[in-house]
């Protein structure tokens, strides 16, 4: 009996490489020091409970979801700051696009503050920008939104850090497992590299992945630049060879 | 020498301190989107038992983060889940198994009305206890931890489970038990340091 005509089972989900992601005590990040658990995580392969997850279908999105310029403005006004386009891929550890994601960012205003009760920097807020936006990848994982620039904005860590201009993602894709949040950064900030949360990340190789680039060939002229910032989820194993016993 | 071009998985960033306006914009006080993601688990009648899970999520000083989000998964009381991927079953239509929660705006404590789940398999095949898979994020987290609800009274069950079995600690599988409490609700506390830190997943 051939097994050779049969598409191969899908295996777990490829273990996260924790060589290269954050750990989690990072003390020049002070807040992570009582937040970070002290015992070894607890390694085992992925289940149903991981590999699967819940589906957010194309009609959750409204059309100005991603548009974050307008989201929250009154009619006839929009969002003050440098207008850019936000655009770029989700794809797996095997460089598959994976369609369907669902993806959340949310960002400080041009000034570099938040529409927040806890936000306390004196920047002033933007009547027209909620600072919100999400949308879901398209057949080959593709993603784009309209937003402002955001500014950088000082924080309460040392006493004089700043945070280099950012917007946070939350990405689900199409399993728990891949369930991922971070941050994407601009292509020239020098706050990049004097920040203690850019700093929590192992290789320059790490944080040129969470650069965005302006990108000129998407540049809308005198409309909105530009920037290309693509996203990597965890990929799963695929093989003819998943744990079948000897003689099976 | 050929080369292995996979890619690497983004590194994580912290959620920081306003994931809310992100993920659950509305309870921030930014009203957008017709209501925020993953506050009703259930959008009708459901089967099964339904139950309702509080707790807190604790620093290594013993203070609530308030500005933390959970989520959990899960199938429902059948053992199926109501995903793309689920190839054993259709799940209940009227139960979503995905929750997200905030946390309570004064005292951080969040709060799941769900239903119990049932059970699923482990990829060798044996039964696993009826869980829930839960992830944190927060301030001060890098990446987001991973952790399981079990529940205390799922004994039997729980003392086969492939994955509670070969804990080396058993005196810490407490903290991935939910307690039942006496309003019936289970209470399940997240602590990130210290000696009842919680079990965390490297999944």
């Amino acid at each position: 009996m051939s097994i050779r005509n049969t598409p191969p089972k899908r295996g777990g989900f490829i273990p996260r490489d924790r060589e290269w992601q954050p750990d989690a005590l990072t003390p020049p990040y002070k807040t992570s020091i009582k937040r970070s658990p002290q015992a070894a995580l607890l390694s085992f392969p992925s289940t149903l409970s991981e590999e699967t997850s819940p589906v957010f279908g194309h009609n959750l999105i409204g059309d100005l979801d991603n548009d974050l310029i307008l989201n929250y403005a009154a009619p006839g006004q929009s969002a003050i700051g440098p207008r850019i386009i936000v655009h770029g891929r989700v794809l797996d550890e095997n460089g598959r696009g994976v369609p369907g994601a669902l993806l959340e960012f949310w960002q400080a205003n041009a000034g570099g503050r938040y529409r927040h009760k806890k936000e306390s920097y004196l920047a002033a807020l933007d009547p027209n920008f909620g600072g919100c936006g999400r949308t879901i990848t398209g057949e080959d994982g593709n993603y784009e939104f309209r937003t402002v620039q955001p500014g950088p904005y000082p924080w309460p860590n040392g006493m004089n850090d700043w945070r280099p201009a950012h917007i946070h993602f939350s990405v689900f894709g199409h399993g728990f497992a891949q369930r991922l949040i971070t941050q994407m950064y601009f292509e020239g900030d020098p706050h990049i590299k004097l920040c203690p949360i850019v700093g929590v990340l192992k290789s320059q190789e790490a944080v040129d992945a969470l650069t965005g680039l302006l990108d000129m060939n998407r540049t809308v002229p005198m409309d909105s630049r530009t920037y290309k910032f693509d996203i990597v989820l965890r990929g799963r194993r695929q093989t003819y060879f998943e744990n079948r016993k000897e003689g099976l | 020498m050929q080369r292995i071009d996979n890619l690497r998985e983004s590194p994580s960033q912290t959620a920081g301190p306003y994931v809310h306006i992100g993920c659950t914009p509305n309870f921030t006080g930014i009203e957008i989107y017709g209501g925020d993601l993953g506050t009703q688990m259930k959008t009708g009648p459901v089967q099964g038992t339904e139950i309702t899970i509080k707790g807190t999520v604790y620093d290594g000083t013993g203070t609530p983060l308030r500005d933390a989000m959970v989520e959990i998964w899960q199938p429902d009381a059948a053992g199926l889940f109501a995903s793309a991927n689920e190839t054993r079953g259709t799940a209940d239509p009227n139960f979503t198994g995905w929750g997200r929660s905030p946390g309570d705006m004064v005292t951080g404590e969040f709060t799941f009305e769900t239903v119990k789940p049932g059970a699923v398999p482990f990829p060798d095949g044996r039964m696993q206890a009826p869980h829930i898979t839960a992830w944190i994020v927060a301030r001060g987290i890098n990446i987001g931890l991973h952790t399981r609800i079990y529940f205390e009274d799922e004994a039997e069950a729980n003392a086969n489970d492939p994955i509670l079995t070969r804990i080396e600690h058993q005196n810490r599988i407490p903290t991935l038990l939910a307690k039942k409490k006496g309003d019936g609700s289970y209470r399940f506390d997240v602590h990130l340091q210290g000696p009842l830190e919680t079990i965390f997943f490297d999944i």
